[in-house]
């Protein structure tokens, strides 16, 4: 038997979760509309490729991975574009998001699919495969799965965690899909086995899933895998990657590094039972198992359509009449779904319905007491406490002086506080400002790197006009010294030639020779006219009085200014764009 | 829902409850004091109690904060017990609500209130009384007294004289006298053989009373309210220090038994140096705390001018606290080989 670790800290909050394992996974009917966001992963908006009054087949593709990390998006049954517009998204703050709208037909017809055979091809290809199917991490996080699934260049690749700990309470969508798909969701397994070319597989599940447990070691058997499925103690937060990792192989990740670089990376089970189905049956992720549980009448797992707006889903658990909100995801890390026709998306692993009494409203804050609670259960064994004064402080410094970044926002600080600090929302305020504050930074540094090399190219310029005058400068002064002893011989021999009778004949008459003889002399003239402006040009910018060169140095000033801000603008212009392509 | 941020689920946790348990832990060290001493502490704990809570309604009221929420909180009664258990119990009413007043409203308010105070409001209390009147806060009633209750409420109150036949010196503060006095000529072996001051291994009665307050602070730790770092290093420091000029010399020093259950080193130790406003937070820090606040209670109570060092340890200690938090902070998940 694998020699456990421990992680320090966790929490023991009452696991809820049998309520909604009565009945085996439910497939939901089709509701009457979709609204599959085109955003639902980690990375680049994926661009819509369908347009309003478009008939859609099933898994048809409706947005495209913008980018490598990204990730495809299909509709998840077959009917009409009804809108490719901005409907409300399955997040906290209610904004809207670019959305297909799909009015179902009723008939679910598949578009083709085309299973592919991972072992016979490139790696690259699989990752491809992967990536157009929209296969992410089903366990919460929606990190494009094909992303992970290249081995660091220079550490070898040690151990695959598949993570089947599932360690929130009241969710068992993955026990569910481990007891029903055990033997898919192996042989997804076996898909990240033979891209990442591991040592060992470790498949972690928290031992109060006994049955998924079986299940998968039965599955593992019969395959002849020789993947190990080891019951985990139950703790929360033992399902975070970072603590199965830890629980499993002994390996701390820092958050400054990624688990490639220790050798490990971890998968959820569901994502791995998405990557079967993708390879296998060219099924892209278009439904998702989903635990429908709390205040409702009927707990249940349902396999539900991606975009099922959450109204119509919640009506297959009938909830009860005291039901005061819905959660997406957990109790402890899930958040309150913004509106009833918000969709239900591939990081939905879970609806709760809640009431009073379920979720009893918070007793007030009180001041922090510093009785050290919450660092007992940090499971990244920070100091919460002092992390909060500091973000309170708005001494975003010291926060991370004090490892902010290291925070996962599992809400054990949170949830044994005996002065109801809602201590994670301090700690993402003080992450948000500081990322604020480092894009701000970021774009003056930008924007000074742009003026200092601004500079030096005019300075350089103007160095190099100045050579240039200096020597066109030189130049006239050598052509007037010429051309003014030219003027001198020219009348000389002008009048020696109108004395020569031999010369007469040949220039014609004489009063043709006086007037060849004026236009000379006004030729002369006129070029010593020209000479002297040349030669007086430079002069002029050169003996200028002190008041003069500040004047024209406070022109230029200005004109830079003009310039650096014009370039400074435009820098915040693009700023901008690219955050709101990041969205 | 009425409130949106995770988690939603919590645990049955508060800070009343955190003094709540420190009270129920007070219970068999004031039962014992009860039995030893007689009843009027009940008296003593039932002024600093009522002055605690006035003064606390009256700095939220000045600070607008709200009443009923901080009033309710419990951490004004642990402050009020915890000066009301370090004060001689026949100590005049006005002594008592005096030192109270000052924890409450300068140690605890005018620092910010709950959680905000850099010095423990108690060990305040009975430092500014026991530089301010010095005599009273040496008084100790002599175990077994024949005074009955009604006759102690009159002398707290002012109402009989105080009488030196009732009250003397701490077992402490004897042992310190005699050892002075008698300039070497006395052992401490002797002195201890005094059953009218001494009992089996402490002050005669004060063993019972220092033995309740180890009780009820091993039942704390049980509980997971307080760690054992501080209390054992504390009482590790202490004993070291005791134990080292013992048996360098046991005829003018008693052994560490004696010290760690006379004067507040009991207290001191489960229920002053465990305060997590004013003490360290870290592990390491803690043990740092302990450990020095023990050394300096016993140069203190041994080689000071005072009958007991506890307190003037603790308050030295509490300005130490946040330097030595600074440099104990605990490597973090991840982290540790570099650290």
């Amino acid at each position: 038997m694998l020699q456990l670790f421990k992680f320090k800290g966790g929490v023991k909050p009452q696991t809820n979760k049998t309520q909604s394992l009565a009945e085996p996974i439910g497939v939901a009917p089709l509701p009457s509309r979709l609204f599959v966001p085109l955003h639902q992963s980690i990375g680049g908006t994926p661009r819509p490729l369908v347009e309003p009054g478009e008939r859609v087949l099933k898994g048809q593709l409706i947005g495209a991975a913008d980018g490598w990390i990204s990730s495809a998006v299909h509709a998840s049954t077959s009917g009409t574009v009804r809108a490719v517009a901005e409907h409300i998204a399955a997040h906290p703050s209610g904004l809207a998001t670019l959305s297909v709208e799909i009015e179902p037909d009723g008939l679910d017809e598949w578009t083709e699919r085309t299973p592919i055979d991972h072992g016979a091809m490139e790696p690259e290809k699989v990752r491809e495969r992967l990536r157009e199917a929209g296969v992410v991490g089903l366990g919460g996080a929606v990190f494009p799965t094909h992303g992970k699934l290249t081995a660091s260049k220079t550490v070898p690749m040690e151990e695959l965690v598949i993570n089947g700990a599932e360690c929130e309470p009241f969710i068992t969508c993955d026990d569910l899909l481990m007891r029903e798909r055990a033997e898919e969701t192996i042989r997804g397994v076996g898909v990240f086995r033979d891209l990442l070319q591991p040592k060992r597989v470790l498949i972690g599940i928290e031992d109060n899933k006994p049955e998924a447990v079986a299940a998968l070691q039965a599955a593992v058997t019969k395959l002849g895998e020789r993947f190990e499925v080891i019951a985990v103690p139950t703790r929360y937060p033992a399902g975070g990657a970072k603590q199965l990792i830890r629980v499993l192989t002994g390996k701390e990740v820092p958050s400054t590094k990624r688990s490639t670089d220790l050798g490990v990376q971890c998968f959820n089970v569901a994502t791995a039972y998405t990557a079967w189905r993708a390879v296998a049956h060219g099924e892209p992720v278009v439904s998702r198992i989903v635990t429908l549980t709390g205040n409702v009448e009927r707990p249940r797992n349902w396999e539900a359509l991606l975009g099922t707006p959450l109204s119509e889903f919640v009506a297959l658990g009938a909830p009860k009449a005291d039901t005061n909100g819905y959660l997406m995801g957990g109790p402890m890390m899930g958040f309150e779904m913004p509106a009833m026709d918000a969709p239900l998306v591939k990081a939905t692993n879970c609806i709760i319905a809640g009431s009073p009494t379920l979720f009893p409203p918070k007793a007030p804050e009180m001041p922090c007491i510093r009785c050290g609670e919450c660092a007992k259960v940090c499971p990244h064994e920070l100091q919460p406490f002092e992390l909060y004064w500091f973000a309170r402080a708005h001494n975003f410094g010291k926060t991370q002086e004090y490892h902010i970044f290291d925070c996962i926002e599992c809400g054990c600080c949170s949830f044994v506080c005996p002065s109801r600090i809602p201590l994670v929302q301090y700690f993402r305020f003080a992450k948000s400002e500081i990322w604020a504050r480092e894009k701000e930074k970021n774009a003056a540094d930008q924007a000074k790197a742009r003026f200092e090399w601004k500079t030096a190219r005019d300075e350089r310029e103007k160095a190099e006009k100045a050579e240039k005058l200096a020597k066109a400068a030189a130049a006239q002064a050598a052509k007037k010294a010429a051309e003014a002893a030219a003027a001198a011989a020219a009348p000389a021999a002008e009048a020696s030639a109108s004395d020569t009778p031999a010369a007469a004949p040949a220039a014609g008459s004489p009063a043709l020779d006086a007037e060849a003889a004026k236009k000379a002399a006004i030729a002369a003239a006129m070029e010593r006219a020209r000479a002297q402006r040349e030669a007086a040009a430079p002069k002029n910018t050169e003996q200028l009085t002190p008041a003069q060169q500040r004047e024209i140095a406070d022109i230029d000033a200005r004109r830079r200014i003009m310039e650096t801000q014009t370039a400074f603008n435009a820098e915040i212009a693009e700023t901008q764009r690219t955050q709101s392509d990041e969205k | 829902m009425e409130f949106t941020t995770p988690p939603y689920l919590l645990k049955n946790a508060s800070v009343q409850r955190v003094m709540l348990q420190v009270l129920a832990a007070l219970l068999p060290g004031v039962g014992a004091y009860v039995w030893i001493f007689g009843p009027v502490i009940v008296v003593q704990l039932a002024l600093a109690t009522a002055t605690a809570l006035a003064a606390e309604a009256a700095m939220l009221k000045l600070r607008d904060k709200p009443i009923s929420l901080f009033l309710t909180d419990g951490s004004a009664v642990v402050t009020a017990w915890l000066i009301a258990l370090t004060f001689p119990p026949l100590s005049p009413w006005w002594l008592i609500v005096t030192g109270t007043l000052f924890a409450i409203v300068v140690a605890k308010h005018l620092y910010g209130g709950l959680g905000q105070n850099p010095f423990n409001p108690a060990m305040i209390a009975f430092a500014v009384c026991i530089v301010s009147f010095p005599a009273l806060m040496s008084q100790w009633p002599a175990v077994g007294m024949k005074v009955d209750l009604g006759d102690q409420v009159r002398v707290v109150f002012g109402l009989l004289p105080r009488l030196d036949a009732i009250s003397g010196a701490t077992p402490l503060d004897t042992l310190k006298t005699a050892l002075k006095l008698e300039d070497g000529q006395f052992s401490v072996a002797a002195l201890l053989a005094n059953q009218e001051v001494f009992g089996f291994f402490a002050g005669r009665g004060w063993e019972w009373v220092t033995g309740g307050y180890l009780l009820g602070g091993l039942w704390l730790w049980q509980r997971g309210i307080i760690s054992w770092h501080a209390p054992i290093a504390f009482a590790g420091g202490l004993s070291l220090l005791a134990g080292a000029l013992w048996l360098a010399n046991p005829a003018q020093f008693a052994n560490p038994l004696f010290h760690l259950f006379s004067g507040g080193a009991m207290l001191g130790a489960w229920f002053i140096v465990t305060d997590p406003v004013s003490g360290c937070t870290t592990p390491k820090g803690k043990l740092i705390f302990g450990f020095s606040a023990g050394v300096l209670a016993y140069i203190i109570r041994v080689f000071g001018g005072y009958p007991d060092g506890v307190a003037f340890a603790v308050l030295l200690l509490n300005i130490c606290a946040p330097l030595i938090d600074h440099y104990t902070q605990p490597a973090i998940f991840g982290m540790k080989d570099k650290a």
